[in-house]
């Protein structure tokens, strides 16, 4: 098993951390799905978690968010502080918006359930779709709402699985620009994705899985420049440091 | 909890032709189950023809008459008669397949039967294209005959017994229009033993008639007898019934209890697995039990929810059956009872359903799959089949709800049997099916 390549930017100071998961293993049945992965995130970065299918990204958002347990290692915070953005939105289409936020926000318990729909509503700009079935909405808007749930509680850590997979390009960019806000006003916001273009144009830390192990944590640049082909794009360079992890 | 149950509510009232299918298609099923349990086949529509001039429907039995008209009524209790006014139209019509069959009463049965030189025939017709039919059409109409049989027989054994009675003990008789005075066996053997005691006593005559007046007495004491006999000859094997197993619940009673818990299985079993599968169809089961509902709370929550609206409709049902057929509301609280047992059988198999298939086409596909042998299992009754597979099909009914529920239910509405051993089998079967659909939401997300 090769080293993996930590990727720390010499005498920047440490950014406070507030989520950090410790030598994550995850087995099925023989299979180890996750082999000793550690992620630190610090609060308003933004994590990627890039890899090749199977790679183990969506167990370990999993284990994140208290879907799935370990099977050793530790989290730094509970499930119920943490937001979760599942891959597909998981709402419910024959309910309304606003419906579905409601509903949400009285099995998270939160204090002031009307106030904080109207402010999601407001925040994800569904205000005017708010009594709309969801079944009605747009992928993109289905996503926001999707979002929106997981932001019911305020988590300090949102967990997006895949969060564009199914959108159009413009749908994509509306909803980055709403993570962008999110992440400006401290949401630390932790993605799986098998888009590259998103790593290189969004992620402040990117964590490489391949086979349930780590293989780099670090900024897209020091990705690049760990390849060490300058003329090569993100998504090259990519591919080139998984043949070089031997992947 | 309750936030996810009116969550479904919303939900189901918000897919009103889901709704409708769901509890309409198990009455229907329910309600045809139940008729064809316990109704027989309706009257059949048979020809009748009766040649039989009405002058010529009496018999006389040498003075003795029996209306033969009489014993036509008994048979039209069993069958749908329609009128012809000939023996071709009855065969054309049962040829047509307008009626059933056909009965043919001839002119000449009263005299054939009037000179007992041997049985009188009636002429039957029907078409044996159909071997169950068929097989229909000759049992109605044998046990038509032998009740006729059986009526005119005591008839006979009636005159008979009469003409024994004038042998013993005497009296008038008129045949062919003539009066005649029997002097009868018993006044004979006093006529007898009188000129006996008249007699010196070694008079070798006095000993003759001794046994002239003894086989008097023997033949009045045989012929006393005689009732008895013929009794046994008009009906030499009568039934004792005695019931070991099982109650004597009426037909439509058991009916009811059938179409009940149909109807009960059906909605609990399709709502409980279907709303459970649809949580990760709409992939909100791993939002829910990342702390918001707990995986067993998820699993009552789906049972009461499934168990409260079969409830309700089963309860309607029976209200709208007890406009038709007799109830006793007095038992109400066992009623609900045996429901909420039965519903809470069928609901943790529904959840144990849709935990296993994970999607709500699939959930009410193997529901409908397992529901219904499920039913007619517990359905077959004992020595349709041999004791072996008797004994594998009550094991297997042992297994599911249904079986327990249908007991439980029949003795709730019909006083049938004891309800404590179906409820605490139903307990049980509610826990299995509880722990299997709790294992099987492991791998559900």
């Amino acid at each position: 098993m090769q080293q993996p390549v930590q990727a720390t930017p010499a005498g920047t100071p440490e950014p406070a951390l507030v989520l950090e998961a410790r030598d994550i293993v995850k087995r099925f049945g023989d299979r180890e799905a996750l082999r000793g992965v550690t992620l630190e995130a610090a609060r308003g970065e933004l994590v990627a978690i890039i890899g090749p299918n199977g790679a183990g990204k969506t167990t370990l958002l999993s284990i994140l968010a208290g879907i799935q347990r370990a099977d050793s290692g530790s989290v730094s915070r509970p499930p119920g502080e943490i937001g979760w953005v599942p891959q597909q939105a998981a709402v419910y289409s024959k309910l309304t918006v606003a419906e579905n936020l409601r509903l949400f926000a009285r099995l998270e318990k939160v204090p002031d359930v009307e106030g904080t729909v109207e402010r999601m509503l407001v925040q994800t700009g569904l205000e005017e779709r708010r009594n709309d079935p969801v079944s009605q909405l747009s992928g993109g808007n289905k996503q926001r709402v999707n979002i929106a749930v997981g932001l019911l509680s305020e988590p300090e850590v949102l967990l997006l699985d895949e969060p564009s997979a199914a959108l159009d390009p413009r749908q994509r960019e509306r909803l980055w620009e709403f993570v962008l806000e999110l992440a400006a006003h401290g949401t630390t916001v932790i993605y799986a994705t098998h888009n590259v273009l998103e790593v290189e144009r969004h992620a402040g830390q990117v964590l490489v899985l391949a086979d349930g192990e780590r293989l780099f944590a670090g900024s897209p640049r020091q990705l690049e420049q760990i390849v060490g082909a300058r003329e090569l794009d993100f998504e090259e360079a990519f591919v080139a440091f998984l043949r070089q992890q031997g992947h | 909890m309750r936030w996810l149950l009116l969550k479904d509510l919303q939900i189901l009232r918000r897919s009103p032709l889901l709704v409708s299918l769901l509890v309409l298609y198990p009455i229907v099923i329910a309600v045809l189950i139940g008729f064809a349990i316990s109704r027989g086949p309706d009257k059949p529509r048979v020809a009748f023809l009766n040649e039989v001039p009405p002058a010529a429907s009496v018999l006389d039995l040498n003075g003795q008459k029996i209306d033969v008209s009489k014993y036509g009524q008994q048979v039209f209790s069993r069958i749908d008669p329609v009128h012809v006014s000939s023996e071709k139209e009855a065969i054309a019509k049962v040829k047509s397949g307008a009626v059933l069959a056909a009965l043919i009463i001839p002119a000449d049965l009263t005299q054939k039967l009037e000179s007992g030189t041997g049985p009188a025939d009636v002429r039957v017709y029907y078409n044996a294209e159909d071997p169950v039919k068929a097989r229909f059409v000759q049992d109605t109409i044998k046990a038509e005959v032998q009740d006729a049989n059986t009526a005119l027989t005591k008839q006979f054994t009636k005159i008979a017994l009469n003409y024994l009675n004038l042998i013993s003990k005497g009296g008038d008789i008129s045949i062919f229009g003539k009066s005649f005075n029997v002097l009868g066996l018993e006044k004979a053997q006093g006529i007898v033993q009188a000129a006996q005691a008249g007699l010196p006593r070694n008079d070798p005559l006095r000993a003759q008639l001794g046994q002239v007046a003894n086989f008097a007495r023997l033949a009045r004491d045989n012929l006393n007898l005689s009732n008895g006999v013929l009794d046994a000859v008009g009906t030499p094997i009568r039934a004792n019934q005695t019931i070991l197993n099982g109650s004597t619940t009426p037909l439509d009673a058991f009916g009811v209890a059938i179409a009940v818990t149909v109807s009960l299985m059906f909605v609990t079993l399709l709502l409980a697995s279907g709303i459970l599968a649809l949580e990760r169809e709409e992939n909100a089961f791993s939002r829910l039990v990342r702390g918001l509902v707990s995986r067993t709370g998820l699993l009552v929550e789906k049972v009461g929810l499934a168990a409260l609206c079969s409830i309700a409709v089963s309860l309607l049902m029976l209200a709208g059956i007890a406009l038709f057929v007799s109830l006793e509301w007095g038992r109400f609280p066992l009623w609900i009872v045996a429901l909420v047992f039965g519903a809470f059988g069928f609901g943790a198999m529904g959840v144990a359903i849709g935990g296993i298939t994970r999607e709500v086409r699939a959930a009410s596909l193997l529901a409908f799959m397992v529901g219904l042998p499920m039913a007619f299992l517990a359905l077959v009754p004992s020595g349709s089949v041999s004791s072996g597979l008797y004994d594998f099909i009550r094991v297997i009914s042992a297994l599911f709800p249904f079986k327990p529920t249908l007991d439980a239910l029949n003795s709730a509405l019909n006083s049938s049997g004891s309800i404590g051993l179906p409820l605490v089998h139903l307990a049980i079967l509610t826990l299995a099916f509880g722990l299997i659909a709790r294992v099987s939401l492991r791998r559900f997300a």
